[in-house]
């Protein structure tokens, strides 16, 4: 086992990627000899050259679009988007064609390209750099959309989705970077990647989050263990598709959902599985689903991003309307 | 607002090779050379290209006015510019196209019939990109570009001397994908030609309304070397292409080729061109048609006699009836196929669905049977 920050362990499985497969390339602004603004990618273009670890310019969908192309050509390129609030410049590139292309072509030609997007708030940041863009991707056919939250999961994530020949859009909680765990650097992944994994056992209550929201929910579980709620924290990794299986295993214990994420509430990912967990646990049901996420406001400014931000209270605000209908 | 009033056409420097009248081909210092071994009988084979897929196109501009077709987008007028360029390229080069690029197609080795299909709606592809080193229809203007410079990325990392093209129209021009290619190609030096077909409309926009300049002059702020040839002389655009992809494969990266010429019929089957242009501008590129110029060389040298004119035509004739039949004969995918190929590997989601909608179709129609 080796601590590792999440960053470091998403670092170390790029490493893997590039060392077991020649045709995994990386690619995108300052990821060469700066390692990225978060360094992720630090060393690796020391490591494996100019060829393989490339700055490109500045051009979102330039680098979603090269990026299709040399895929097309045989390669397995890794892009990364610096920051969420960056990806709509590459929007066409990504849901019209990337989404697009293997279905186009009757499965000729398939497209196997990882985009690597540092997401979410909390850190400070100015406009445009904490934002959570997951649902347009999710809504789209043909893409695969995953978030990673601790580090010795993101090891493995980052790898599979690398080996994986769809598109896969891999969203990394920027907040958390910094987060440390030990990891098995030699272990493989026990999990697949669009499994959910249940975090926290309990039997009266279940949260569903992902990504940053994660380690909020967890530390709300144990502050509600404290007043004698047992909940259980489901980390959904993959938001596209969604593991109900898992959800519904949880609610059919528990009888009561709680969805959390950072994103607008609206038509979030929350909703959709509000909706088919009403769907399919109905009867199992002893309240409405409760989502708890940002709102239908632009990300504020970050001096009082904090109010727009899901915490420990909302959740725990959250899990309290829901044991109150009875 | 004026901008549309800016006649941005023909300029002195545009290579031409066949000449207007007589026979001789006009002397040009550097793509002379590029078609040196170009004899009577590529001539006639250029010739017969051009004939057989105008044809192409009537047929399937008939077919769609019959309604076996959803939408037709006619390349009458473009044959040149077309049959030169992709009479230069390799098998294995790859051509990433547009949507009018159908001459193109039938030259890599594309059934025409599937061709048409797409444009049927039996299907978004219609044939398999690698079979023919070729891309399925680009209908977002300007996105295949990009996709070709990756594409030229990494033959250079491959170390061979394939070549990639791109096809983009006028309109294309003043999309962000545009410049984002022409600036990540000069930087990665990448071997691609960037083949423009100013047909001088994006749909009734005149090319006035994409730019000021001429659209050759792009390429220079790039640091990528344009030429402007007429896109109707499919001898010249046959040696600036291949001028172009020769610097490609030498290492020398990309080139930048605006083929002037003119696109004589609608937008697409839906459009109606009266309403934005004049008949006398018709009229006057209708006099530097790209077949007639080729047919006045073929005349000068006695080239042109009936049993060529009678086989072009014959042959010209047959691919249309197979084309017709084709289309007429195709099979329409199964609802089921929807539920396929959006995926790479499985993805649960859609396998529930799947199961849903043949569990809902197997019911049998209570309508029908008078519920």
């Amino acid at each position: 086992m080796t601590t590792l920050s999440l960053a470091k362990a998403i670092n170390a499985g790029l490493r893997k990627s590039l060392t077991t497969d020649d045709r995994v390339m990386l690619m995108g602004e300052d990821v060469g000899a700066l390692g990225g603004v978060f360094r992720v990618t630090d060393q690796l273009q020391a490591e494996f050259g100019r060829e393989r670890v490339f700055d490109t310019p500045l051009a979102e969908s330039g680098i979603i679009g090269t990026a299709i192309g040399l895929a097309m050509r045989g390669y397995r390129p890794v892009c990364e988007i610096q920051f969420d609030g960056f990806i709509y410049p590459a929007f066409d590139q990504i849901v019209s064609q990337l989404a697009k292309i293997h279905s186009r072509t009757d499965g000729a030609v398939t497209v196997p390209l990882t985009i690597r997007v540092p997401y979410g708030g909390g850190i400070g940041a100015v406009e445009h750099h904490s934002e959570s863009p997951e649902a347009y991707f999710a809504h789209t056919a043909g893409l695969r959309v995953v978030s990673c939250s601790s580090a010795d999961d993101a090891y493995g994530m980052i790898q599979q989705a690398i080996a994986s020949d769809d598109p896969v859009l891999f969203f990394e909680p920027k907040r958390r970077y910094w987060d440390k765990q030990d990891v098995d650097l030699d272990g493989t992944p026990t999990l697949g990647l669009y499994d959910a994994r249940v975090v926290t056992e309990g039997t009266d209550l279940t949260i569903v989050a992902y990504g940053p929201m994660v380690s909020t929910a967890v530390a709300a579980a144990s502050e509600a263990a404290s007043e004698g709620t047992s909940v259980e924290v489901i980390d959904l990794r993959s938001l596209s598709p969604i593991d109900f299986g898992t959800i519904e295993a949880s609610v059919a214990k528990t009888g009561r959902l709680v969805v959390v994420h950072e994103a607008p509430v609206f038509l979030g990912l929350g909703a959709e599985i509000a909706a088919r967990i009403s769907e399919r646990c109905f009867w199992m049901l002893e309240s409405p689903v409760i989502r708890v996420g940002g709102y239908s406001t632009p990300y504020p400014p970050s001096k009082v991003e904090q109010y727009y931000l899901p915490d420990i209270d909302r959740v725990l605000d959250a899990i309290d309307r829901s044991l109150a209908v009875r | 607002m004026s901008i549309a009033s800016i006649e941005i056409t023909g300029h002195a420097e545009e290579v031409a090779l066949l000449p207007a009248a007589g026979g001789e081909l006009l002397p040009h210092p550097v793509f002379s050379a590029f078609v040196a071994d170009i004899g009577d009988t590529e001539l006639v084979q250029m010739y017969t290209d051009l004939v057989v897929v105008r044809r192409i196109d009537a047929e399937a501009t008939a077919l769609q006015r019959q309604g076996e077709l959803a939408l037709w987008a006619p390349m009458l007028g473009q044959e040149a510019a077309q049959v030169g360029s992709a009479r230069a390229l390799r098998a294995k080069d790859f051509v990433f196209a547009s949507y009018r690029e159908h001459a193109v197609a039938y030259l890599r080795g594309v059934d025409p019939t599937m061709i048409l299909r797409f444009w049927r709606g039996s299907t978004h592809s219609g044939w398999n990109p690698y079979e023919v080193n070729m891309t399925t229809p680009a209908i977002v203007v300007g996105s295949q570009m990009l996709q070709a410079v990756g594409y030229g990325m990494g033959i250079r990392r491959d170390h061979s001397d394939d070549i990639a093209i791109t096809y983009f129209g006028d309109g294309a021009t003043s999309q962000g994908d545009f410049s984002e290619a022409l600036g990540f190609a000069a930087s990665f030096n990448a071997p691609v030609v960037f083949f423009c077909q100013n047909n001088q409309f994006a749909i009734s926009a005149p090319v006035g309304v994409q730019t000021t300049v001429p659209i050759v002059q792009r390429a220079a702020g790039f640091g990528i070397e344009g030429v402007q040839v007429d896109g109707n002389d499919v001898l010249a655009v046959l040696a600036v292409t291949r001028y172009a992809a020769e610097r490609a494969r030498n290492g020398d990266g990309p080139t930048f080729i605006e083929a002037v010429t003119y696109r004589m019929g609608p937008h697409t089957t839906s459009d109606d061109p009266t309403r934005y242009r004049d008949a006398e501008e018709l009229a006057r590129w209708k006099e530097r048609d790209p077949i007639d110029r080729l047919l006045r060389t073929l005349e000068h040298r006695g080239l042109a006699t009936p049993e060529m004119l009678a086989a072009t035509e014959a042959k010209a004739a047959d691919v249309a009836a197979s084309v017709r039949t084709g289309c007429l004969e195709t099979v329409e995918p199964a609802p089921e196929s929807i539920f396929e190929n959006v995926y790479a590997e499985p993805h649960s989601l859609l396998e529930e669905e799947r199961a849903e909608f043949v569990a809902y179709h197997a019911i049998p129609d209570t309508k029908a049977a008078g519920r």
